[in-house]
């Protein structure tokens, strides 16, 4: 290598090894398995399947590959494998289990006669004789971008993600230099998909121009929004993009430190993102000349200790600093004086995911997708009761009902559609009358919900409005670091007022002093966790008053949820005579026979934990839910006299 | 500077003894600075499941700080616990998703049938049990994370069962034991 080559003949020199890699393993001479092995796959029991496939390739004495790679984002259908058959297309195969692992060997990897129709999704590529991937919805409407590769290579690789182009970003940035970059980030219109949607070639810009020196970039991986997880996948599923993109944010404000925040209940992400940072250093892509360019770049991961509110920039920079997560006073802005009075650049994993992709294909291939606002896609964790929740991504512009309806396959088990809460607890429930809201970060924010961090929770008509409103300002009220007198004491009671409504035990001003509360604690909280702490509650007392004055009007839960508003009897007339079903599963032994050898629920014992409902076996479906729990009605039940309980025996 | 609590070393167990001997001797070679704060808590946790009392004034001694800043620090955070963890650690996840499948329910059947409440270890320091925000398997709701073992999909019923199965193990483990000695 002469020492006057530009980075990207550097890279180009790096990537053929990697291609040849490659390459063996996509014209396969031996069958490979790729097994998504990210948090959630683990979860579903990845682990199982691997160890099951070792062992039934060493019984049979058959050569295959193993790849672990990251995940697809198809949580439902986990544990996720792709088999490679030299002859055949890749087929991707769903809930494999250990049992269907064994059974895949036995059948199809021993000589390739079978490749097990039964448990076959799809194929990745099209040909004549598989369905593929592109014929399910969930497949075509998405549009890849930021997740293009993850669950198809293996995140430990640094050549996989060299042989689909990776680093081609930061080779081009190195030689366009500083001025370049930012200029193509502003054309690009990228805005932060931390939650804000501020655009990020002006904060950029900012700290480039900002004179003190050295200065600092910081990846935000503090995703501590419950049910949102899509920071956590692209950390585990292909970590190089991330770092890739924090490298040419380095780059472009003149950065010599850069600090990846991981919350410390991410393990394995920080593990990945650890061994991504080494094999970098190795090969030249960190450190002191990165490909050869002159440019040179440390980066460190900080765990970060589990605090909502550090998803706040200010406090995030506190926490590096040692001190109690709380937010500060802005301006001066982190872009001026941020990390020990240094300009600071704060950027999500998503925001910078997406830069060495642009930085790639250029600004006017990016302004292509989504809506001239915000142009690109937008990733949501969409769980709940949808059919096939996990992670989606989408173009921005698109509408909720789209991403729900055709996208997640709509509401499991053909139940009504409810609310879908969006964007944790910053964001609203918004009913079906809002589906037709476009996804974009203005067009969510004026229907009073927010994009936050990309979390989607459907809801079946099961869920109570005003439980979900009090679970939401439960998690805000805990997580308040307590500066702003609005947030620390208004959320306390916001959330008194609201368990009292959901005990039965609210009246109807209660209704107008959570509005009123709301919006004070609005206007009196300095960061956006206490300004938009309120919001699940003004949403849903906007668009489902109903519920709530049944609430408290008539003490009743229409949902059925609320546990103080409801109970369970179970049906006469439906209860099968000697069956214990029920009885076996209680978990407090509030189930007793009746004189008439049928059961039913002691209430004074039981907890309502519901458990009663799925062990009576369907034919019978005897158990029922109402509210208020008055509405039990009288049966005649007499237990069994105890006599005839000993003769039974 | 700050110095540790004139406290009666009897009132501490063995156990917590250990771990205090342990902290200090880890501390010299920790690196310094108040910046260093929360990598030194984590670091303790790490090794030693929890942050003992005494290891607070510990760490404010090494860096020099007051013990109370190093107090409103570690309890800011959810990450750190200041009770040792049993052997079982259970965590039940009380995200968005798993809330709404009914997590409040799987929490109070583990309370119940181990006998704690949430935060607490049993005597025996077998079981711990606590709630977290949210461990990112949405789609497998409600999720309860078993020592490093993630159970998904889980119902009261399935409570008893990641009890019993815990137990049956312990037992077996007893008798073998049992059967290496005699």
């Amino acid at each position: 290598m002469s020492p006057e080559s530009t980075p990207s003949q550097r890279l180009a020199d790096m990537r053929q090894a990697a291609e040849e890699q490659w390459r063996e393993l996509h014209e396969p001479e031996i069958p490979v398995i790729y097994v998504g092995n990210a948090t959630c796959g683990r979860a579903a029991g990845s682990q199982e399947t691997i160890a099951s496939f070792e062992e039934s390739l060493a019984e049979k004495g058959l050569e295959a590959r193993l790849v672990k790679v990251g995940c697809l984002g198809h949580c439902y259908a986990e544990p996720l494998v792709i088999i490679h058959y030299p002859g055949y297309p890749p087929l991707m195969y769903q809930k494999v289990g250990a049992g269907e692992a064994r059974v895949l060997v036995n059948s199809f990897l021993k000589d390739g006669s079978d490749p097990c129709f039964e448990y076959l999704f799809g194929a990745l590529e099209p040909n004549d004789t598989f369905p593929t991937l592109m014929d399910y919805p969930r497949y075509l409407f998405e549009k890849r971008v930021i997740m293009e590769h993850c669950g198809l290579i293996d995140p430990a690789s640094l050549d996989h993600y060299l042989a689909v182009g990776g680093y081609q970003g930061l080779a081009k940035a190195l030689e366009a230099g500083s001025r370049r970059v930012v200029q193509e980030i502003k054309d690009a219109h990228l805005r932060g998909r931390g939650g804000a949607g501020f655009p990020t070639g002006i904060k950029w810009e900012i700290a480039a121009n900002a004179s003190r020196h050295p200065k600092v970039v910081i990846c935000n991986g503090d995703e501590g929004d419950p049910g949102a997880y899509m920071d956590r996948t692209l950390m585990e599923s292909n970590p190089h993009q991330v770092l890739e993109g924090l490298i040419i944010a380095a780059l472009a404000i003149g950065a010599s430190r850069a600090l990846l925040y991981i919350r410390a209940e991410y393990p394995l992400a920080v593990e990945t993102i650890q061994q991504a940072i080494d094999a970098a250093r190795e090969r030249g892509l960190l450190g002191a000349d990165i490909l050869g360019s002159g440019f040179g770049l440390e980066v460190e991961v900080f765990q970060g200790s589990g605090a909502f509110v550090c998803g706040e920039e200010t406090a995030l920079i506190q926490s590096i600093q040692g001190n109690r997560g709380m937010p500060q006073y802005r301006p001066p802005y982190p872009a001026v004086a941020g990390l020990d009075g240094l300009p600071t650049v704060i950027n999500n994993v998503k925001t910078l995911s997406t830069v060495p992709v642009i930085m790639r294909r250029g600004s006017n291939w990016f302004k292509q997708i989504g809506t001239e606002n915000t142009p690109g896609t937008a990733i949501f964790s969409v769980v709940g009761d949808v059919e096939y929740p996990g992670l989606v991504e989408v173009p921005m512009g698109v509408t909720l009902e789209h991403l729900i309806t055709e996208v997640c396959g709509g509401i499991k088990d053909g139940k009504p559609f409810k609310a879908v809460q969006i964007g944790g607890p910053s964001g609203g429930c918004l009913p079906a009358s809002e589906l037709r809201t476009p996804i974009d970060f203005d067009s969510l924010r004026q229907a009073g919900a927010m994009m936050g961090s990309g979390g989607m929770v459907v809801m079946n008509d099961e869920a109570c409005m005003v439980e979900v409103a009090r679970y939401f300002v439960d998690f805000t009220q805990n997580e308040s670091c307590g500066k702003c007198t609005f947030c620390r004491v208004g959320t306390r009671h916001l959330l008194a007022i609201l368990q009292e409504i959901t005990k039965g035990e609210g009246s109807e001003e209660d209704l107008e002093e959570l509005q009123v509360l709301s919006e004070s604690i609005i206007q009196g909280s300095l960061c956006s966790l206490g300004k938009t702490a309120p919001n699940p509650v003004l949403t849903t007392l906007r668009f489902f008053r109903d519920e709530y004055l049944a609430h408290v009007r008539e003490k009743r839960c229409p949902a059925l949820m609320c546990r103080e508003l409801i109970a369970y009897y179970i049906d006469l007339e439906a209860c099968a005579r000697g069956c214990d079903a029920c009885v076996a599963c209680c978990p407090t032994e509030a189930i007793f026979t009746t004189s008439n050898r049928k059961k039913a629920i002691d209430q004074e014992k039981c907890v309502k934990c519901g458990e009663c409902v799925y062990a009576c076996p369907p034919e019978y479906d005897a158990v029922r839910k109402v509210s208020p729990p008055e509405m039990i009605p009288d049966q005649g039940i007499e237990p069994l006299a105890e006599t005839e309980e000993e003769d039974e025996k | 500077m700050t110095d540790l609590p004139a406290t009666n070393s009897d009132e501490l167990d063995p156990e917590e003894q250990r771990v205090l001997a342990a902290i200090e001797a880890e501390l010299p070679s920790m690196p310094a600075g108040a910046q260093n704060l929360i990598p030194i808590l984590q670091r303790i946790q790490q090794t030693h499941g929890y942050l003992p009392r005494g290891g607070i004034y510990l760490v404010a001694r090494h860096l020099g700080l007051a013990p109370s800043k190093v107090f409103g620090v570690a309890t800011f955070y959810n990450q750190f616990r200041f009770n040792p963890p049993g052997r079982h650690p259970i965590k039940v996840c009380l995200g968005t998703a798993c809330h709404v499948k009914g997590g409040e329910i799987i929490l109070e059947n583990f309370a119940r049938r181990l006998g704690i409440e949430e935060g607490e270890t049993t005597k025996d320091r077998e079981y711990s049990l606590e709630r977290v925000a949210c461990v990112g398997c949405c789609a497998l709701a409600p999720v309860v994370v078993v020592g490093e073992k993630i159970e998904s999909y889980v119902t009261p019923s399935k409570v008893e069962g990641i009890i019993t199965e815990i137990e049956v193990r312990r037992e077996m483990a007893a008798r073998e034991e049992e059967r290496n000695e005699s």
